[in-house]
């Protein structure tokens, strides 16, 4: 048995997995089940970071994975998102890296910056 | 002359003032002391927001758009760099900028939405050297996120709120050595989904019944002191162990920024730190409105949203219909629940839903929330996984205010299932 806290809502149901049958127990809906048996194999999390941006007003721009990325290439993307230089304008949910460091997922802007 | 005027162009103004407008109110401005809308969420990078009201895990600065093009997208006057000076009860709002200068307005309503402010290390006397490297969470986390400045590099976070938990995360990713949370309270306050993907993600340890109780350091803090405490929140000695460390982040609770509420001559709740209000979010001087974390601190910004709804729409139906008859009966609590929210109801207030947000004194794996009046119960919502850090929400529908007006009295109760 191994015992997790949901993070697919702010919820944050008690869930306990069975190693070896997967059966997953203490969920409310059908996200923590397969939230529960992506932790024992790959866990995946939504990175949010800032990039440096040229811009009028900011200097720094949010940024976020469109979609969860294996838990263990974050740092891989930190680096990486550290070289990157955005430049106004961009809109909200704009992708500034298509393929972000070989996990399939975009990064997207989330925050619109007009100049 | 407005007919409402918001105060605070954070998530609960710009839901406030969209609800008023959305029921008719034409001549709305709201006033902003930052240079852009959005307040707090600007800054909170992570996600997580709007599951509840959008049903996607939006970051801060992502919800917070959404409500700004609402109020885009409206005839709502904005005035940032704003700072309002003083509030009556007369509904006289004064203000200051660098376009106008000192300016008077005065409106029929008023919603105040100032939002809050983060404990310091005063308001908890840490002994200790007085060295730079002592930063609110909060204000590490706008150096990081909106300046681009990294604060440390190896790092103590005091308290385990939210925020602290966030920036234990944050501080992380951007390279730092987060050596330990620590937290004075046997459970910490802030939301068991924070503490798995901040803390556990990153084997930060948490250390709890634990506080800082020397602080190091001339220039700089070179390392800070933690004891565990007992019971009572004694340090007990031979338990120190001495971090070494260029930063301390203080995430010890917030405190709702009433400053102008008080100027107004309103009442404060001191469990909430709050005004008083009624089931509208009206507080005790007529006309004025509170919501959001001005009025007491929530832990979701979707709850701040709500609620400035409700504020936003009962404005509207003051400025329509004049004041709603105040009989009213004060809610009472017992069995855990530390304070509700509203604090009183109206005999007659027009609502189908009267929404009561609460907080519990402890940790409960399963339990009910029992309304009571007369000694008589009328409602029971049962609950799961609940804790200091979470609100609990609890809708009345009216239908059940007949037996709560014949007892003029009404208890909110929490009974534990074990």
């Amino acid at each position: 048995m191994r015992e997790m806290t949901c993070l697919e809502c702010p919820r944050g149901c008690q869930l306990s997995i069975d190693e070896q049958s997967l059966e997953v127990t203490g969920n409310n809906c059908p996200k923590g089940e397969a939230f529960a048996r992506a932790e024992l194999t790959n866990p995946m999390r939504v990175l949010t970071t800032t990039a440096v941006i040229e811009s009028d007003t900011d200097d720094m721009i949010p940024v976020r994975t469109k979609d969860p990325i294996p838990k263990n290439s974050m740092f891989t993307a930190m680096r990486f998102i550290k070289t990157l230089r955005a430049k106004a304008p961009i809109n909200t949910g704009d992708i500034i890296i298509e393929d972000l460091v070989g996990t399939g997922v975009p990064l997207i802007a989330t925050k619109s910056i007009k100049k | 002359m407005y007919d409402l005027i918001v105060v605070g162009g954070g998530p609960a103004g710009l839901a406030a003032a969209s609800a008023a407008w959305e029921k008719g109110v034409r001549k709305i401005l709201i006033l902003e002391r930052d240079r852009e809308l959005g307040g707090i969420l600007n800054q909170c990078i992570h996600n997580g927001f709007g599951v509840k009201t959008f049903g996607e895990a939006l970051s801060g600065p992502e919800y917070a758009e959404r409500f700004e093009k609402m109020v885009e997208e409206t005839g709502i006057e904005v005035k940032t760099d704003t700072m309002v000076l003083d509030i009556d009860a007369d509904r006289n709002v004064s203000a200051v900028n660098p376009v106008d200068g000192y300016v008077k307005y005065s409106a029929k309503a008023v919603i105040l939405a100032m939002g809050c402010r983060e404990r310091t290390r005063g308001a908890i006397t840490i002994p200790g050297t007085r060295p730079a490297g002592i930063f609110s969470a909060g204000t590490a986390q706008r150096y990081m996120n909106i300046d681009g400045f990294m604060v440390g590099k190896r790092v103590v976070i005091l308290g385990s709120g939210d925020i602290g938990l966030i920036m234990a995360r944050r501080m992380t990713l951007e390279g730092a050595k987060v050596l330990a949370c620590v937290e004075v309270m046997p459970v910490s306050s802030g939301l068991r989904a924070n503490i798995a993907r901040c803390l556990d993600d990153f084997g930060i340890p948490l250390l709890l019944s634990h506080t800082v109780t020397d602080i190091r350091g001339d220039k700089r803090i070179t390392g800070v002191t933690v004891q565990a405490v007992d019971d009572k929140m004694v340090p007990i000695p031979g338990t120190e162990q001495y971090f070494d460390c260029d930063t301390l982040l203080l995430s010890v609770g917030l405190v709702p920024e009433n400053e102008l509420t008080k100027k107004a001559g309103i009442d404060l709740d001191p469990r909430t730190r709050g005004a008083y209000v009624f089931e509208n979010r009206e507080t005790e001087s007529e006309g004025i409105f509170a919501c959001g974390n001005v009025l007491h601190v929530h832990d979701l910004v979707d709850y701040v949203s709500e609620e400035a709804k409700f504020a936003g729409e009962a404005a509207a139906d003051y400025i329509a219909n004049g004041e709603r008859p105040r009989d009213s009966f004060t809610l009472t609590t017992s069995g855990g629940v530390t304070y509700t929210v509203p604090q009183k109801i109206r005999k007659d207030s027009g609502m189908k839903l009267v929404n009561i947000y609460l907080r519990i004194n402890r940790k409960v794996r399963e339990g009910d929330i029992v309304i009571s009046a007369g000694g008589t119960e009328i409602a029971r919502y049962h609950k799961e996984n609940l804790a200091p850090g979470e609100m609990i929400t609890a809708a009345l529908p009216s239908v059940l205010m007949q037996k709560v007006i014949e007892a003029d009295e009404m208890n909110v109760s929490l009974e534990e299932i074990s």
